[in-house]
């Protein structure tokens, strides 16, 4: 009986060896080790040893099976992986063909300048104030200091509706309404759309957009104005962003000033975009101007603030190389999926 | 503001300091640089040379052969030029020279006879035509000097130092002039400012025995001087001068109108000379132009007035359109034997709609416009009765007729330096501070209070603030610190403009592109969109001033806008394009418009392409719709509205208003735009949706129990809609029913005419149990017995 036991280990062994597939490591496990198997079948005999012999043979047995189990087991494992394998190589693909393109959508390229200064400000505390496209000729012009015979007011500057309504030729008339709205502390900034009569050509556009900022309080002065723009710039175009502040002239702000950044393509040693100055000039700014703050109903002996102003349009050219205005309201889409 | 560097150091001396230098801290103190340039940039190897001897051309009747000392040696040069004589001094190009646009001067024979360099012509030497005298215009340059042979000539002209250009801002009218900008520069570098000379025997009453002046319009003329110069001689002006005025960009004319532009260019102030003999009884008396009265100016062409315009008359007739332009009438010519000078000081305004109404801009009038010192024409026109002198062109008559009606009080601005150190945030001591405004020409009377006294020329500084600049800048910006300011608030959006970007969040997550369009628009487009004739559409706000037709009122709808940009796109094949703008539209509250219009943002949604149909969009409206937390909405279609498709058109509604409309564009529509394929088009209230946008979110736990999913199919006819079908669906399923959703339907073989087969998918859960197979029985046994008595359904 032990000679038999051993043979069928020897026997299965061959036979695993030589199985193929799962289903035939199935059949030889039925054969030996199932209800009817041979192994079971001696297993099944033993009440006709001897009681001596019982323990000995039982042992046996049981080392037999759990051997014979142990090759099926190792012998499945192997060929599953192999089957695996096999399935892998058959489902390979070429990973160069094309994607199935998930479509996404794709903002402005203005507004995706708008969003990143915008998420800068709100950073610095400002919030975002609004105002409309038709503006009053007093919010646009008289609250803000511009003398009654500027030649901005001229109808081959400004379109008019009536003459008292034009389309606003710059943000600012949103810092007057935000005066007249709200009692300081006011820190604001304010974009849109602004208009002025110029003919369509690559570097003018009858609309285009700016982006103004406001900040009201007691105590505020030209420093804090220049530490907040040197602030913005090094958030916009990179924290080795220069600044210089120059003297100008706005009727809204006094002392005014103009700032330039260095160039933020070549890093100041000179470029095409900085026509080889360095430089780029980006805003416009100043002390709100007394006259201003008393026109909104602001006292100013007690308050004074700060404005700036800066062309949403010239920044986003300038950040994306664009060299014609005119793309930008074209809305072709292989210009808008670019950004 | 043209500043030729040689002719700025006539006024202050700044040698040492190199035109960088110059430039940079010009800049850092008010005066933005717009460029320097070269008149004569690149010019090489060009000498003074004099010709020695000239002989006719042997085989060319139009050249002839100059013998030409250039101090080394003698060249012999070959000319077409016909102002040439022995004896002239002359530019002459030498072999291997570089002449203006680069050009290469060599050596060569011309018609048989060589020819060693080349005489120059002011064109030649880099200046632009329409700056040339007339005398040289088809010439070469004659020096009026003599020079030594040889030299350079840019060194011999002074032509070798820059012409820089500023940026002068409009509360600065004081630097449109070479002292002008002189006074900054000593400003900027702590330099004295030297005036130059001007004529000093003034006393005597000779002139009003010749010439007299009366002001009937005060308020538009603000003061009168006049000169009288006898005995003049029209000639050419100095090359100097000429040569500073064509630097500056002015052509000169003859020696008396290039006195006045010269000396206009030192101090800002228009000058204006009369030829007096053509002044009746030499009177001036300035008034407003007879309404329609015709006027021949200066260039010849005859202009029409309004009783608005200030004009200078003779009291007879008009003799000039005050500063702007004189009259042919008494013009100076040859002939001009005795001027009157005038030196004026109008009222701004008036010049400037003067000039705008004539659409004649002078010198004069861009210069009296942006607003002139009435303390300056003493000075000036003494400076030009000494330049008249100098040149030996005329003798001065004793006197000077000066009107001048209410005079000037001086301006005194009290202010503190704690005041000025407020606005700029730094701590200058009272004494810099005085050190700095004194710099400006502007003294301080440190008495119990500081008081800043204005010089005349500075007509920008009124108020304590105007104080505050003038430190500032030359304190220099540069040197002010950088702080923060310290505010108690925080930055946020409002609702309103997060609710924005989360539309934009799922219409961008749809694959819809951002597109921004003007908000102008042409009245044209409604008619493009099938608008009907009294469409609310067409109340529009119109521009008086338009660019043009097809921008000339603000939109009432954003969907031609947004048609020009598919159909552009499709044009320009490009393919599944999808687009939507958040934009403005404009509804006047009245007609005719006298307040603002009602504005409101809007939204629209476009598409085309291959894969694209109602549904798609439909989807993408859902998005939206969906992300913004509204629900129960419902699509109901619309036949009506032309702009549309009549078959593929609905309105979303929602409560009984209207969110919106969507549906695919008319063919009409289409061919209006050149569309060649099929466009969706998606309008939504904005404000609406901006209103109904929930902002809080409420988690809904998971179900823990399985459903049960059920599908049903039925025949029904073709006008029975979706929606009456999930409708009865969804009431009898309740509250079991999870879900239905249509997944086929079919019309064709097999399927009767009039009727198409439809398939849905029903889900039924139950939140506390599972359910079992006999309860949905039942509800889905319902669901059919309804749908067939309520809607003809049979099943399949």
């Amino acid at each position: 009986m032990k000679e038999k036991l051993q043979a069928l280990l020897d026997e299965a062994r061959v036979e695993i060896q030589a199985a193929n597939g799962l289903k035939e490591l199935e059949d030889l496990r039925i054969k030996y080790l199932g209800k009817k198997g041979e192994v079971t079948l001696v297993l099944k005999n033993m009440k006709d040893l001897t009681p001596e012999e019982r323990p000995l043979i039982g042992k046996i047995a049981n080392d037999v099976r759990e051997a014979i189990e142990s090759l099926l087991d190792a012998s499945k494992d192997d060929k599953k992986g192999l089957e695996i394998e096999n399935q892998l190589n058959r489902e390979a693909i070429d990973v160069t063909m094309p994607s199935k393109g998930m479509p996404r959508g794709h903002k402005h390229p203005i507004n995706v300048a708008l969003d990143e200064i915008i998420e800068i400000f709100l950073g610095m505390g400002f919030k975002i104030a609004e105002g409309p496209e038709v503006e009053t000729v007093y919010n646009n012009f008289d609250a803000l200091n511009a003398p009654v015979d500027h030649p901005s007011r001229s109808l081959s500057d400004t379109f008019y509706i009536t003459d008292d309504l034009i389309l606003r030729t710059q943000t600012s008339p949103i810092q007057v309404r935000t005066m007249k709205s709200q009692k300081p502390p006011i820190k604001v900034i304010a974009p849109g759309r602004c208009f002025r009569n110029d003919e369509i050509d690559a570097t003018h556009s009858p609309m285009f957009h700016q982006i103004e900022g406001l900040v009201i309080d007691k105590g505020i002065t030209m420093a804090d104005l220049k530490g907040t723009l040197d602030m913005f710039a090094k958030r916009l175009f990179g924290s080795q962003t220069k600044t210089k502040f120059r003297p100008h002239y706005f009727p809204f702000t006094e002392p005014s000033g103009e700032v330039d950044v260095s160039c933020f393509k070549c890093g100041g040693e000179g470029c095409r975009f900085c026509k080889y100055s360095g430089w780029i000039e980006i805003l416009g700014c100043g002390m709100v101007h007394p006259n201003v703050l008393e026109e909104c109903g602001i006292d100013s002996t007690v308050y004074n603030g700060f404005a700036f102003g800066m062309g949403l349009d010239r920044v986003t050219m300038l950040k994306y190389e664009i060299d014609d205005i005119r793309v930008l309201f074209e809305n072709d889409i292989r210009f808008i999926k670019q950004f | 503001m043209r500043v030729p560097v040689q002719w700025l150091r006539e006024y202050v001396d700044f040698s040492g300091i190199n035109e960088k230098t110059l430039i940079d801290k010009l800049v850092l103190t008010g005066s933005n640089n717009e460029g320097s340039s070269k008149i004569c940039d690149g010019l090489e190897n060009i000498v003074v040379g004099k010709i020695e001897q000239i002989t006719p051309h042997p085989n060319a009747e139009k050249l002839c052969i100059c013998q030409v000392n250039v101090g080394e040696e003698v060249l012999q040069i070959v000319t077409g030029a016909t102002n040439v004589f022995e004896g002239a001094y002359i530019p002459v190009a030498l072999h291997g020279a570089v002449i203006a646009g680069g050009i290469k001067i060599k050596k060569g024979k011309l018609r048989g006879e060589p020819s060693n360099g080349m005489l120059c012509s002011l064109e030649e030497m880099g200046f632009d035509s329409s700056s040339i005298p007339k005398e040289f215009d088809d010439g070469i340059l004659i020096l009026d000097e003599t020079y030594p042979l040889g030299m350079d000539i840019l060194e011999a002209l002074k032509l070798n130092e820059s012409v820089i250009e500023f940026e002068i801002t409009p509360n600065r009218p004081d630097c449109l002039s070479m002292i002008g900008m002189a006074r900054e520069v000593a400003a900027s570098f702590e330099l004295e400012l030297k005036l130059p000379e001007g004529y000093q025997h003034v006393e005597g009453d000779e002139v009003n025995k010749l010439a007299s002046v009366k002001i009937e319009a005060p308020e538009l003329c603000h003061r009168y001087v006049a000169r009288v110069v006898e005995n003049i001689v029209v000639k050419p002006s100095p090359q100097w001068m000429q040569l500073r005025l064509m630097q500056a960009g002015m052509r000169p004319i003859n020696n008396i109108v290039d006195i006045t532009n010269y000396v206009m260019l030192e101090y800002g102030q228009p000058i204006h000379a009369f030829d007096l003999h053509a002044l009746h009884q030499g009177q001036v008396v300035v008034k407003c132009a007879t309404e329609g009265e015709v006027f021949e100016t200066l260039d010849g062409k005859e202009r029409t007035l309004t009783a608005e315009m200030l004009m200078i008359t003779d009291g007879v007739k008009s003799i000039g359109i005050a500063g702007v332009m004189g009259g042919a009438n008494t013009e100076i010519s040859n002939e001009t034997k005795t001027v009157l000078i005038e030196v004026a000081s109008f009222d701004k305004s008036n010049i400037r709609k003067t000039s705008k109404t004539l659409g004649l801009r002078s010198e004069a009038s861009s210069r009296f416009e942006k607003g002139v010192s009435t303390e300056l024409p003493l000075e000036v026109v003494n400076r030009v009765c000494y330049l008249i002198e100098l040149m030996g062109a005329g003798k001065t008559v004793d006197g000077i007729i000066d009107v001048y009606p209410k005079g000037k009080q001086p301006v005194k601005i009290p202010f503190t330096v704690e005041g000025i150190n407020h606005v700029i945030g730094e701590k200058i001591g009272k004494d810099q501070m005085i050190k700095l405004l004194n710099r400006l020409e502007i003294t301080v009377e440190d008495g119990e209070q500081l008081v800043a006294n204005i010089p005349h020329y500075r007509l920008d500084l009124q108020k304590e603030i105007d104080l505050v600049e003038e430190v500032a800048r030359l304190y220099g910006y540069d040197q002010i610190g950088m702080t923060l300011p310290r505010l108690d608030v925080w930055g946020a959006k409002t609702n309103a403009q997060m609710i924005k970007d989360r539309v934009k969040f799922e219409l961008l997550s749809s694959g819809v592109d951002e597109m921004l369009s003007y908000s102008f628009v042409s009245r044209k487009e409604l008619d493009k969109i099938n608008a009907p004739e009294h469409s609310l559409l067409r109340n529009q706000v119109a521009l008086i001033n338009p660019l043009g037709e097809e921008f000339s009122v603000m939109r009432t709808t954003l969907v031609p806008n947004l048609l020009e940009v598919l159909a552009r796109n499709s044009n320009r094949k490009n393919k599944n394009v999808r687009l939507f703008e958040i934009g403005s539209i404009f509804i006047p509250r009245e007609i005719p418009i006298t307040q603002l219009p009602i504005e409101k943002e809007s939204l629209v949604i476009g598409a085309i392409g291959e894969h694209e149909d109602f549904f798609t969009l439909k989807g993408i409206v859902e998005g939206v719709l969906g992300g913004l937390g509204i629900e129960n909405y419902t699509f109901e279609k619309e036949s009506n509205h032309p702009t549309y498709h009549k078959g593929r058109c609905a309105n979303i509604l929602w409560n009984g208003h209207v969110l919106g409309i969507l549906g695919e564009v008319h063919p009409t529509v289409l061919e209006n735009y050149d569309l060649v394929e099929r466009a969706y088009v998606a309008d939504l209230d904005y404000n609406i949706l901006l209103q109904l946008a929930k902002e809080e979110k409420k988690y809904r736990a998971i179900p823990k129990y399985p459903a049960v999913e059920r599908d049903i199919a039925v025949l029904v006819k073709d006008e029975v809609t979706s929606y009456q079908i999930e409708e009865v669906v969804t009431r009898i399923g309740r509250p079991l029913l999870e879900s239905v959703k249509m997944f086929d339907m079919y019309k064709g073989k097999q399927i009767t005419e009039g009727y198409k087969s439809v398939a849905y998918a029903l889900v039924f859960r139950a939140e506390d149990r599972t359910l079992v197979d006999e309860e949905v029985n039942k509800i889905f046994n319902k669901i059919l017995k309804t749908l067939e008595e309520e809607i003809g359904a049979q099943l399949r």
